[in-house]
């Protein structure tokens, strides 16, 4: 029960939320890039929200699935087929055994993630987390990137059904502006800002930078104006968040990301707001980058926000008629995913292997009672 | 306690630096500060980075907010009491020193104008603060290297230094936990692992710990390597000054 690696694509790896206690004993966190598209991921297909996903960059992986399960796919378009039908981002997709998909390179973005529910890849546990850490190859998929023939289990108990499957789907994501030749990225200024000069300062929040192609999991290195310093830019050597902004004696910002070192000598005008980190690390190399000045209050208070849009994100997935009051408007939300649900899985529209439907429905029982919730969802004989 | 003063990381971390040189004094209050936090912790912070000057704390922002946190961390850090620079805690590594597991004790030696037995005993002589923890897991930054055996790195790096590898690089010395490319003098080899995933702990030692070369042989260093294989061996570590 799992899938084997037939392409591994450029560097896919096993990720979680990241590894996180060991950072003063210098283990870098590692973890996904982008957290909005994991956490989307993962709840498109009703899984723990720090389930690990395979996280896949410039091209991904070609995969055959032993066994039906369902996946969801989310952050950049690396026009994903199964069995050569195109399929959409940012939906619940069912899966057969021995159904192969295959992602290109990306058209948009630089990370795509592959969620499969049923609390997905079935790695050990290092140190608290699944994430892959390439430099001291532990954790994720044997501590290294997948390669061709890998063979991947996953758990698949109780995910041959998923309720209200018509709604597990959103409509993209625009958060992101993919397509804007710039974006602004949100920036809390410290710990070092006051190692450059006025006109350093200003110049980092007023000029566009580009980002390069010297961009990977350790850092997004960008450049344009030169970011002027009042001694140069080296500092006792101290710790190093999640999106913060070296400047090294260029002059140019480094962004430290997911596989950053956790302590660093290079002096820090500011840190990435958490909130826009998955959109600045989502711009391939070439695009444009401005920076905003706010505060810490701010920076939180963007993050609360992104927490409660993320709850009622998972109360439409989950229960598309929570908020109905009435009957009749329950009857006209549902309708249409009713039908889209049935057109997408065509004649059989509840289970997913018709040949094993009686022994399922045998075992309805152990599914849970929250599996029922609608008449409609109910298995008909 | 000494003062801090509190700086922004970030909306999920800060630092608290209580100083701009290195010094034992401040390693030490760091290490407090850290105990306390520890020992006692605030709801909503996830994980603390000593370092040279500071500690990073690490914090949940939908759990506690940055005005809370730091309004909480000034009172509670307030009272924590001078640091007792006294105790120390010091775990021994055992060093194979020159040979095969040391190639440029020579050139550290010939460097310093000193015989190779003269920077064994030197550089064993006394006990090393670790200031902090970097840079690959369980390579530790130590404090107090004596000045005659400073060294410059080497002009090309080696591409391969395997794990348990002690070196001088410029003023500082340390183990490399990991087979890493390096460019520091390496003078000799432990059989010990600084980092061990498998182990319970798979760090040896943390920062505010001292620790104390102690010079073996390459029998006794094959010794402990059988022992450590079979699960045997007892680390060392003292309480000194209690």
């Amino acid at each position: 029960m799992g899938l084997v690696v037939k392409k591994p694509g450029v560097i896919t790896t096993v990720q979680d939320k990241g590894r996180f206690g060991y950072q003063g004993s210098g283990f870098a966190t590692n973890g996904v890039m982008d957290h909005r598209a994991f956490a989307i991921a993962n709840l498109l297909v009703e899984n723990d929200p720090n389930a690990p996903v395979l996280e896949f960059a410039l091209a991904g992986p070609t995969l055959r699935f032993t066994t039906n399960t369902f996946v969801a796919i989310t952050g950049g378009d690396f026009s994903p087929t199964i069995d050569g039908k195109p399929v959409p981002l940012y939906t619940a997709l069912m899966v057969r055994r021995g159904s192969i998909l295959r992602f290109g390179a990306s058209k948009t973005g630089c990370y795509g993630y592959l969620a499969i529910a049923g609390g997905s890849i079935r790695v050990p546990e290092v140190m608290g987390s699944r994430s892959t850490n390439l430099k001291c190859e532990l954790g994720g998929w044997k501590g290294r990137a997948l390669a061709a023939g890998d063979y991947l289990p996953f758990a698949t108990k109780g995910v041959d059904f998923l309720p209200n499957l018509g709604s597990h789907r959103i409509e993209g994501d625009p958060y992101y502006g993919f397509g804007k030749d710039e974006i602004v990225v949100r920036v809390v200024p410290g710990p070092q800002e006051e190692m450059f000069t006025e006109a350093g300062v200003e110049t980092f929040y007023t000029q566009a930078y580009t980002a390069t192609t010297k961009c990977d999991r350790m850092g997004y290195r960008l450049d344009g104006p030169e970011i002027e310093t009042r001694h140069g830019s080296d500092i006792i050597s101290d710790g190093i968040a999640f999106g913060a902004v070296q400047v090294p004696s260029h002059g140019r910002p480094i962004i430290m990301l997911a596989d950053r070192q956790t302590t660093g000598g290079y002096a820090k005008i500011g840190t990435i707001a958490t909130v826009d980190i998955p959109k600045l690390v989502q711009r391939p190399p070439g695009s444009r980058v401005r920076f905003e000045r706010v505060s810490v209050q701010e920076a939180q208070r963007l993050l609360r926000a992104e927490a409660r849009q993320m709850d009622q994100l998972m109360l439409k997935v989950r229960r598309p008629s929570a908020d109905g009051i009435s009957p009749r408007r329950t009857a006209r939300r549902l309708a249409p995913i009713l039908e889209a649900q049935a057109q997408r899985m065509q004649a059989d529209t509840l289970w997913i292997d018709r040949a094993n439907r009686d022994e399922r429905v045998g075992r309805r029982n152990d599914l849970t009672s929250a599996s029922y919730e609608t008449a409609a969802q109910r298995p008909t004989e | 306690m000494a003062g801090f003063t509190i700086t922004i990381a970030g909306d999920s971390a800060l630092n608290l630096e209580f100083a701009h040189t290195i010094s034992p004094e401040t390693s030490a209050k760091i290490r407090l500060a850290a105990e306390n936090l520890t020992d006692d912790p605030i709801e909503g912070i996830t994980e603390l980075v000593p370092t040279f000057c500071s500690l990073m704390v690490y914090y949940n922002p939908l759990t506690i907010s940055f005005d809370e946190l730091a309004t909480r961390l000034r009172g509670k850090l307030r009272d924590v009491g001078e640091a007792d620079l006294s105790v120390r805690k010091i775990v021994q590594i055992p060093v194979c020193y020159g040979g095969d597991f040391g190639p440029d004790l020579p050139a550290v030696a010939a460097h310093a104008g000193l015989d190779e037995s003269e920077v064994m005993r030197l550089h064993s002589a006394h006990d090393y603060l670790i200031d902090m923890l970097g840079f690959l897991p369980g390579f530790a930054y130590l404090g107090g290297l004596d000045e005659r055996l400073h060294t410059p790195r080497l002009a090309v790096p080696r591409t391969r230094i395997e794990p348990g590898s002690v070196g001088i690089g410029g003023a500082q010395t340390g183990i490399y936990p990991l087979a890493s490319p390096g460019g520091w003098q390496i003078i000799g080899r432990t059989p010990l692992r600084p980092y061990d995933p498998d182990r319970e702990e798979p760090i040896l030692y943390a920062a505010g710990e001292y620790l104390r070369f102690t010079p073996i042989s390459a029998d006794e260093y094959a010794a402990i390597e059988a022992q450590l294989a079979a699960g045997t061996y007892e680390y060392t570590t003292f309480v000194e000054g209690e």
